[in-house]
């Protein structure tokens, strides 16, 4: 079998988020990057298949040379080779279309994406994805096992879960589940030395008309104080309510 | 240009470009990664668990030494050649770094098996030797611990009384004696004994297996109840009489001594790195606490004093990484230099490479240790009541601390070592003292000159400082010197002031070189931060350095001599554009409460 793993390079959940260029960027300035943390429980499932039932595992990112570290980490975990298609990844659709390319080329079984990625959540391009290739797809996906050509894949929904059969090639909106945290990966030494032997191409991304652009980013208003009221001062209660917060 | 690799020591003669120390921003890519994997594991399977290894789980150091080995971490320094990753000495000291800040028992457990517990076959060893042992060590499938101190032999590790008798027909020799403060023993196979044979002036290392199904004579004590690092392994360990095949002397016969004194220096910058990250981890908790905690209407992190410690807590650790990193790579580079000679073997260009910066090895054991202690200190402080709580990661990481002040050479043996290996490498040649200290003597006959240089370029003064500190040492130590001459040992109060002095050199030019190489790099205002705790490093050293001097010199000098190197003193110490440390506090601490994290 072969799985395309697709990983986000993402902040850090602990970053501290900030925009420059008058809210319209990112400021990456002193934050730490990791694996998109739904591609991560992907990825260690793939890891899963590759030693149980024998899979070839590639990884592919759309990006700048800075989010190498990051394939190379998913490299240093087990992954047999990565891609890097070279070019700023800027709005879901251009990245589904980046990564169709590539995985057409290499005619991959099985491609696990993460539901979303943590940075700007859009949740878009598993699906999409799947689409541009005519891959059969299932988001949200907690459970998959695969046999043959014929593959069962368990996917949250509304109040429970749902066990959906189907057939390769698969796109997966990957999300917890499909591992546990636990079960969570550390690059071992061993793995961390091998990573520089193993390939990382750097493809050239194919031009694609952008559907989106993105004009300005704002934070939440911060959260402001708590003010603690007893329980038996109603009136004060109605009075802040009122004439402090305004919502009656 | 290449590199210049000064000899150990000898950075107190010499000036050192910042281009040419290495600092933690210098850290490659694999480097991040391994830092990383580190981190998480320590996060997961250490920090995470804190609370069980402070209710003496001695079972679950065990396990997590045997998770640290599936995932190579014990394995870093260790020869490809015996199953070992063969990397480099900084490499060493990050994952000895990174892995030792959640709890002192599990870096006391790992430092003592990695290091005194492997090292002395890896170094030492025969080639059998090597092949037997070596593997199983690096794989964590069996623990090493190190038998050499005993209930009368603690700093005067020569004077053990264990004895180890030759049979008769020459195939084994039997062990007798009591060692004790034995890390790992609870959960080791392989220990590094050391023995006297018959009236040998020194000791002799012997490497003897022991498998508690088949005790050869070997019995545990309980496990010692301690102040701190209280899931650590630590027994008594008795010999009766244990059967050692004579293969398994380690190196030969009375080499004992250097084997352990050797093992020892490289665990003494290892230990300087093993307490950087707990303060790191301190200084996270603590500022995370002061934001949180309200008092009067405002987090407490807004109020000066605490913004105060905060400061110092964050300047010090930093400062010891700079020590750390910029020592650990000499180390690396001079046994590169001697293995690309030819003439030394990968063992033997390690040796020569560590005990060449034994110096520095004992500073930074020194000083690093106090920050460490300091900094929990001063964490406790921060939580007020609350740090006093077991409840609090604080209140163990206080007492987990105070260990690093005795193991491995208490700080006092080792502040005197410093300066009596300094006097050493003198007298061979090695570090050129004489001139520069017979240059500073005439400086000081002479009339001191009042113009004011220019200063405007940063860190000119300070490193004109820098270089008039070092000036004041060979003032001092000198002058000690010729008092007493060899007696000098015996003036163990002047050692320790000459070595605080010789210690606060080496951290106050590291800190100012990393803080001059990041800003050549990044532009002087994005390392505002840095270059202020470079400063208030260099303010605090000159305090220490002037009282350290002044006790030297009114103890050993009376009449004109004494006022004559009064005035040297007050020369050598002068700060012409002193900076406004409580402004630098404010500078330091805004990024420290501003990240919520120790950030630099």
């Amino acid at each position: 079998m072969k799985i395309l793993v697709c990983i986000s390079h993402v902040p850090d959940t602990t970053s501290k988020i900030n925009f420059t260029e008058e809210n319209t960027k990112f400021d990456s300035n002193g934050v730490q990057f990791v694996i998109n943390p739904n591609d991560e429980f992907g990825l260690t499932r793939a890891m899963w298949f590759k030693e149980k039932q024998g899979a070839e595992v590639t990884v592919v990112n759309v990006g700048t040379s800075e989010t190498e570290p990051t394939l190379r980490k998913a490299l240093a975990i087990g992954a047999d080779g990565a891609i890097r298609i070279n070019t700023p990844a800027t709005n879901s659709f251009s990245v589904a279309k980046q990564l169709a390319n590539v995985a057409k080329d290499g005619a991959y079984d099985l491609i696990i994406a993460g539901r979303e990625s943590i940075d700007y959540n859009g949740g878009m391009v598993p699906g999409m994805l799947a689409a541009l290739i005519d891959a059969n797809f299932v988001n949200n996906c907690i459970n998959l096992d695969v046999e043959g050509s014929d593959a069962k894949a368990t996917r949250e929904i509304d109040g429970g879960k749902e066990t959906v059969s189907t057939t390769l090639p698969l796109v997966i909106g990957g999300q917890k589940g499909l591992v546990e945290e636990s079960d969570l990966r550390i690059p071992n030494m061993r793995g961390i030395m091998m990573a520089r032997k193993k390939p990382l191409t750097v493809v050239e991304a194919n031009e694609t008309s952008k559907e989106t652009t993105s004009i300005s980013f704002e934070k939440p208003t911060p959260k402001g104080a708590v003010k603690l009221v007893a329980s038996d001062n109603i009136d004060e209660l109605v009075n802040l309510l009122h004439n402090e917060a305004k919502v009656i | 240009m290449e590199k210049e690799i000064l000899r150990g020591g000898q950075f107190l003669v010499k000036e050192t470009s910042c281009e040419n120390i290495f600092t933690p921003e210098d850290f490659n890519e694999d480097q991040l990664m391994m830092k990383e994997a580190v981190t998480e594991f320590v996060d997961r399977e250490i920090w995470a668990k804190k609370a069980q290894f402070e209710q003496k789980d001695y079972a679950l150091t065990e396990s997590c030494m045997r998770q640290a080995g599936e995932l190579g971490f014990l394995s870093i320094s260790v020869p490809e050649a015996y199953g070992g990753m063969g990397m480099g000495f900084v490499d060493t000291c990050l994952v000895c770094d990174y892995i030792s800040g959640a709890t002192g028992s599990f870096s006391t457990a790992f430092g003592a098996h990695t290091g005194i517990g492997t090292m002395p076959i890896t170094l030492y060893g025969n080639e059998e030797q090597k092949q037997k042992y070596v593997p199983k060590l690096a794989s964590g499938e069996w623990f090493g611990s190190y038998c050499l101190t005993e209930p009368s032999a603690g700093s005067d590790a020569n004077s053990g009384k264990t004895k180890a008798v030759l049979s008769q027909d020459g195939k084994t020799y039997k062990i007798t004696g009591q060692k004790m403060w034995i890390s790992n023993a609870g959960f080791c196979s392989v220990m590094i004994v050391f023995a006297r044979i018959e009236d040998d002036k020194n000791i002799t290392g012997f490497i003897v297996e022991y498998d508690p199904e088949n005790p050869n004579g070997i019995t545990m004590g309980e496990e010692e109840h301690k102040l701190g690092i209280r899931a650590s392994s630590t027994r008594q360990v008795f010999f009766n009489d244990t059967v050692v095949p004579v293969e398994n002397m380690l190196s030969t016969r009375g080499n004992g001594f250097k084997i352990a004194m050797n093992a020892l220096n490289v665990g003494r910058i290892k230990l300087a790195a093993a307490c950087l990250d707990a303060q790191r981890r301190t200084i996270t908790e603590s500022v995370k606490y002061a934001n949180e905690r309200i008092q009067f209407k405002t987090p407490i992190s807004s109020f000066g004093a605490i913004r105060q410690k905060i400061a110092e807590m964050a300047t010090n650790c930093w400062v010891g990484e700079a020590a750390t990193y910029r020592a650990s790579k000499d180390i690396e580079d001079r046994i590169t230099l001697r293995q690309n000679n030819g003439k030394d073997t990968h063992q033997e260009a390690e040796l020569k490479g560590v005990e060449e910066y034994a110096i520095e090895c004992s500073i930074l054991k020194v000083a690093v240790s106090e920050f460490v202690q300091k900094c929990t200190d001063e964490g406790i402080q921060i939580f007020g009541g609350m740090g006093f709580s077991e409840e609090t990661p604080i209140e163990s990481a206080w007492r987990d601390a105070r260990i690093s002040r005795i193991y491995e050479g208490t700080n006092e043996i080792n502040r005197m070592l410093s300066i009596g290996m300094l006097i050493k490498k003198a007298m061979k040649g090695h570090v050129n003292v004489l001139e520069p200290a017979m240059a500073v003597k005439e400086e000081l006959m002479g009339i001191p000159s009042f113009d004011v240089p220019d200063y405007s370029e940063l860190f000119s003064e300070e490193k004109n400082i820098i270089k008039n500190l070092k000036k004041l040492f060979l003032m001092v130590a000198g002058a000690t010197l010729q008092k007493y001459g060899e007696k000098i040992e015996k003036q163990q109060q002047l050692m320790l002031a000459a070595s605080d002095i010789l210690i606060q050199i080496y951290l106050a030019e590291s800190a100012i070189l990393r803080a001059e190489k990041m800003a050549n790099k990044e532009g002087e205002d994005n390392v505002k931060e840095q270059i202020a705790m470079a400063k208030l490093n260099l303010f605090h050293a000159i305090d220490v350095i002037e009282t350290a001097g002044k006790h030297s010199i009114i103890s050993f000098s009376t009449g004109d001599e004494q006022r004559m190197m009064l005035m040297g003193l007050k020369r050598y110490i002068k700060y012409v554009n002193m900076p406004n440390i409580i402004e630098l506090r404010h500078i330091i601490a805004e990024k420290v409460i501003n990240e919520n994290k120790y950030c630099f």
